[in-house]
């Protein structure tokens, strides 16, 4: 991201050219080139104001493996500060006392439709999957984000600080996904979590046939119907995307008449050149191993795979390719793809070696991933798969944060990140354990002690229940 | 019941097994009973055959008996789903394996879903070794508003004996889903209703010249028939406010009929209502979101405020019921965690849901009782704590599922002496 922002700053004509509309390849400052503005929808996110707080005596998670018994969490102008033992606490700091809690980074949710397909499910929210053909890489999750959905601010209760936003899994190429701060804005582009990569969502196998193909009843119908269709449609879609960079960097390189803009090949262009990350919704461990050869045919890495209820079978070769796999505790049966599904993949995908990610996919399991965790991580064990709790929180925080490449600013409890953070009543592997106080950016956004001051979304402010306890 | 009154008249002691007859005695456990005893710690529990024969401390064990030492562990009754599609669907999305709705059939009431059941299906081992050994099976509403008749099964597996109780209710869908299903509006579905209480209350008379009634055809009308004399409880789901004050007038207007709620999103809006009348219900605790307008008032204090206010609350996971009704007990934890009693969180899914479907002989711990019995290694509503051992009938179950063989073929991927699909050769 360095580079798209270098690219901003060098370019402030080329900016200026895009906020006017052309949408199309603008002059750059030197009149000789034209550029393709590549965050033409900035995030305007910005920390809330918050104090100096320090959490102290907690049994403290620090996101990277480690517990520290009786630890401190101080959090300074939005960034965690320091974490150890017996912390000096600054003057006019917020102490609280976390004797008998448990504090650990906020976790992240590689795999949310919030907003996109927010509650209420009414027709009019049904945006998550654009269906109108298979290859959609054009369209950006964010352009069907309502940021008053309810869900966030549940998901806030269940202590997630980040998530992104995916397009459904109907379409091959189903568009871009989106990283935002789980803090309510007025607007998308106010809870855009700042200088986060974009992701491309790709489907695997069922859905896209499902959708396509036959078409249960004929629309839009057409390819794919088979996997092996669907194998195709990518291909031919990442053939094309190569010829749009190398026409680029002959443009770039030689001069000469601009190539035609093409949403959908930026899109995939922006992933052969590595700024874009691939997240892949795939279930079945040889279909995997299928996109893992296509990936390389084509020079790109394949991030995540999501669901990857089979990652258990092939755990070693995911390890081996640097993939990981956002995964469900216990999803399993509701369709064939989903059929091998097992309460130890995730232990497993662990303990071969591979990067491990707990995932949500749904607005009601995003409230209780540690929960799901806490499931993955007693399964495990029961097979003889020993893992700590502390290491078990990284498939929550940290893991997720390097899969959408924004772990260099949150994810752990290290000085200089993100302050993040949320204090747990009791160990949060309990059942029984609730989100306390939950902090973005230093700011407390939720604190279960006082619900009048936690967060009301337009939607239900003046309906019966509002501000209830949810 | 001759039994139940001897062994009450006897001591424990007394209780020497017939010949042949299998007696196992639990001890050392914190029993939850359900019942007067609360909880006990370091408690016994005995069981001869396919009964409960002694639930206490300290008491002895007879000779001969098979002693489960179960120092440290807990002792519940068998967990119940209280609202399932279990052993009707093996993949949700493959129409072919899926019994649970039968949207071209032009029969509703009268469908009987325990015919479908199918006990080797992959579920119900998945179900069963989680520590729920009985499932309340609901069909799924589709052209009507009724669904048919919903059941009772055992998690056994028992190809021809596992059904508890066919017939257990009847199903039906009221708010959005009824209106839709009635022709658009609550009105249309309520007037269904009527006409349906009316085809079965006039049968067979009005069908002897007419082979539709007011609402139901023959055979629909007379599967009623049991339903409007209070025979078979009314299982409706709803989950507004006003939908479930609807119900609790139609119960007030048909004391015959045995209404049971499923849903209730919003019952804790009208909680003194359904207590007053007498109205059980069956809610899914995560259920906190405004999913639609119907569910606006949507808290995780449901659970909570429904049973204060005296509403005997049953306990289900209501998302993927095919094949998570195994999730009740995470679904019970976090009740606990939002304000329900650990106590009632567990009778939820065990004795509550026993009374609702009259399963008079299961959902507690107590002589004379049928022997469902589960071991837990801690806390059963932990989502850490698992299960060490499971009896229903006084029958020690597997602990393997078609899940647990695939993990073991994987545990090790280690292929170079013989491709994973021999793994059983080792």
């Amino acid at each position: 991201m360095k580079n798209m922002k270098t690219l901003l700053l060098s370019a402030g004509a080329a900016v200026m050219l895009a906020a006017c509309g052309s949408g199309g390849p603008s002059a750059s400052s030197d009149g000789e080139r034209v550029s393709i503005d590549p965050n033409p929808f900035p995030s305007t996110y910005e920390p809330y104001p918050s104090e100096p707080t320090i959490i102290q005596n907690a049994t403290v998670f620090d996101g990277l493996g480690g517990v520290i018994e009786g630890g401190d969490v101080l959090m300074v102008d939005g960034e965690i500060s320091a974490v150890g033992e017996d912390l000096e606490v600054p003057e006019g700091a917020v102490v609280i006392d976390g004797e008998g809690r448990w504090v650990t980074p906020g976790i992240i949710d590689v795999h949310s439709h919030l907003g996109v397909y927010p509650s209420p499910s009414v027709s009019s929210h049904q945006d998550g999957n654009e269906v109108s053909a298979p290859v959609t890489a054009e369209v950006w999750v964010e352009h069907s984000l309502w940021p008053q959905d309810p869900g966030f601010t549940r998901a806030l209760a269940g202590g997630v600080t980040s998530l992104q936003l995916l397009p459904g899994s109907a379409n091959l190429f189903g568009g871009r996904g989106v990283t935002i701060k789980n803090v309510p804005a007025r607007t998308a582009q106010g809870m855009k979590f700042p200088d986060a990569p974009y992701s491309l969502k790709m489907a695997c196998g069922e859905n896209p046939k499902r959708v396509y193909g036959y078409g249960g009843g004929g629309f839009p119908g057409g390819a794919p119907f088979s996997r092996m269709g669907n194998v195709a449609g990518y291909r031919t879609a990442w053939a094309q995307a190569v010829e749009y960079k190398r026409a680029w960097e002959k443009y770039e390189e030689e001069g000469g008449t601009p190539p035609a803009r093409n949403l959908e090949l930026d899109t995939l262009k922006g992933v052969l050149d590595g700024d874009i990350r691939v997240n892949m919704h795939c279930y079945r461990a040889d279909e995997m191993a299928q996109i893992i050869d296509m990936s390389k045919e084509f020079g790109y890495q394949v991030t995540t795979f999501h669901h990857a209820v089979e990652s258990y079978k092939i755990a070693d070769m995911l390890a081996e390719e640097g993939i990981c796999s956002a995964m469900w505790a216990d999803w399993w049966g509701f369709k064939m793809e989903a059929y091998d599904g097992i309460r130890e993949n995730i232990p497993m995908v662990h303990n071969a070696g591979a990067c491990t990610i707990v995932h949500s996919d749904s607005e009601v399991g995003i409230q209780r991933l540690n929960q799901e965790a806490a499931k993955a991580l007693a399964d495990g064990r029961r097979v003889g798969i020993e893992i700590s709790e502390a290491e078990a929180w990284t498939w929550l925080s940290a893991n997720p944060a390097k899969s959408l490449g924004i772990f260099d600013q949150t994810g752990s409890l290290e000085p200089g990140k993100n302050a993040d953070v949320v204090m747990w009543d009791a160990d949060p592997f309990s059942v029984y354990a609730q989100a306390e106080l939950v902090y973005v950016d230093g700011a407390l956004m939720f604190d279960a002690a006082s619900p009048e001051d936690n967060p009301v979304m337009d939607f239900e402010l003046g309906q019966p229940g509002e501000g209830d306890v949810k | 019941m001759k039994m139940k009154s001897l062994i009450l008249g006897l001591s424990a002691l007394a209780l020497a097994p017939a010949a042949g007859a299998e007696t196992i005695v639990f001890t050392g456990a914190t029993v939850w009973t359900g019942g007067s005893n609360g909880v006990i710690e370091n408690g016994t529990v005995i069981i001869t055959d396919d009964q409960i024969t002694a639930v206490g401390a300290g008491i002895p064990v007879p000779s001969g008996a098979t002693v489960v030492d179960a120092d440290g562990k807990w002792l519940t009754p068998g967990i119940i789903a209280p609202f399932s599609r279990v052993g009707i669907v093996e993949v949700g999305a493959e129409d072919a394996t899926d019994d649970t709705s039968a949207s071209r059939s032009r029969f509703s009431v009268a469908l009987d879903a325990s015919r479908a059941f199918n006990p080797s299906a992959s579920t119900i081992d998945v179900t069963r070794i989680e520590g729920v050994t009985r499932v309340v099976v609901a069909p799924s509403a589709s052209s009507s508003i009724f669904a048919g008749q919903g059941f009772v099964a055992d998690t056994s597996g028992d190809l021809a004996g596992s059904i508890t109780k066919d017939g257990a209710f009847q199903y039906m869908e009221l708010g959005e889903s009824g209106a839709n299903r009635a022709g658009g509006s609550r009105e249309a579905a309520w007037r269904f209703v009527d006409g349906a209480l009316l085809d079965a209350r006039t049968f067979p008379a009005r069908y002897m010249t007419h082979e539709l009634g007011d609402s139901l055809n023959r055979a629909d009308a007379d599967a009623f028939r049991p339903v409007v004399r209070g025979d078979m409880p009314l299982v409706i789901r709803a989950n507004r406010a006003s939908d479930l004050l609807e119900i609790v007038r139609f119960q007030y207007e048909n004391p015959t009929v045995d209404v049971v709620i499923v849903g209730a999103t919003e019952g804790w809006l009208v909680a003194d209502h359904l207590a007053e009348v007498g109205i059980p219900v069956i809610i899914d605790p995560f259920d906190n979101l405004p999913a639609s307008f119907e569910q606006l008032a949507a808290t995780m204090k449901n659970a909570e405020r429904l049973i204060a206010a005296g509403v005997p609350t049953a306990f289900a996971h209501l998302g993927d019921d095919g094949h998570q009704a195994r999730l009740v007990l995470q679904v019970a934890g976090n009740a606990v965690a939002n304000g329900v009693s650990h106590d009632d969180a567990i009778a939820a899914i065990t004795s509550v849901p026993a009374e609702i479907f009259g399963l008079d002989d299961l959902g507690t711990l107590a002589v004379g009782k049928t022997a469902d019995i589960v071991v837990w290694d801690g806390d059963p509503l932990e989502v850490m704590s698992s299960v060490e051992a499971i009896y229903i009938a006084g029958e020690a179950q597997s602990l393997e599922s078609r899940q647990t063989r695939l993990r073991d073929r994987y545990l090790s991927l280690d292929t170079s002496e013989h491709p994973l699909a021999y793994s059983e050769r080792d």
